[in-house]
């Protein structure tokens, strides 16, 4: 696949969609209401869950970030695929 | 002004009063028919004269859809208060409710949230 590069430094250019991904990273598949919680709880963000819905898209659009369907929620993953082709590229 | 009836979308009149008197503890106020379906209203057993909760029939297709998504998010779609939430925690856990966040604190608060069986989750609060 071939990833936006664009779309990627746009998406880590941002202190918040870093912090989402962070928290990804360390407890994979949480729904938005849970990361919301972690991101106010943890961060002390003060932040809307339309704010943080607008990073995810932002994610999403980027490859960084994947939902799937887990029986009646929707879950949220970190998908580190695109960073890896990214990297490459300069560190081999 | 003040909060007389707050409404929570049900899928089921009667399973949602069955939940919610006898899971939760609410007490029946009302109980009246409204043409196809029921005015059924809850209070806290010790405040009776306080906020009704209404069980809305969740008839309209926009109120499922809402109910929903919300849900499928894991957001709650309204939050009750307790005293004491890990007592709280227990006594339901106890009664076979399902929690999807068990007591974690925010600051100065504790919450959980739990399933309501009738297409809602539902946070509790003690604070």
């Amino acid at each position: 696949m071939n990833w936006d590069k664009d779309a990627i430094f746009k998406a880590l250019g941002d202190s918040t969609r870093r912090l989402i991904l962070d928290e990804l990273s360390e407890r994979n598949e949480l729904t938005l209401y849970e990361l919301t919680a972690r991101l106010i709880m943890k961060h002390n963000l003060s932040i809307s869950r339309q704010a943080i819905a607008k990073h995810l898209t932002t994610l999403e659009d980027a490859g960084l970030v994947k939902s799937k369907r887990k029986g009646k929620y929707r879950v949220l993953m970190f998908n580190n695929e695109p960073l890896k082709h990214i990297l490459t590229g300069w560190i081999e | 002004m003040k909060i007389v009836v707050t409404s929570i979308f049900v899928q089921d009149q009667d399973k949602a009063l069955e939940f919610y008197s006898e899971k939760l503890g609410f007490v029946k106020k009302e109980d009246v028919p409204v043409g196809e379906f029921r005015w059924i209203t809850l209070v806290s057993p010790n405040d009776q004269n306080g906020t009704e909760l209404l069980l809305e029939p969740n008839d309209h297709p926009a109120a499922k859809e809402y109910q929903k998504k919300i849900f499928a998010d894991g957001i709650p779609a309204t939050m009750f208060g307790v005293a004491d939430i890990r007592n709280e925690y227990k006594r339901l856990l106890e009664k076979g409710v399902k929690f999807t966040m068990e007591p974690t604190e925010m600051g100065k608060i504790t919450i959980a949230v739990f399933d309501d069986t009738c297409g809602n989750l539902i946070q509790i609060v003690q604070k």
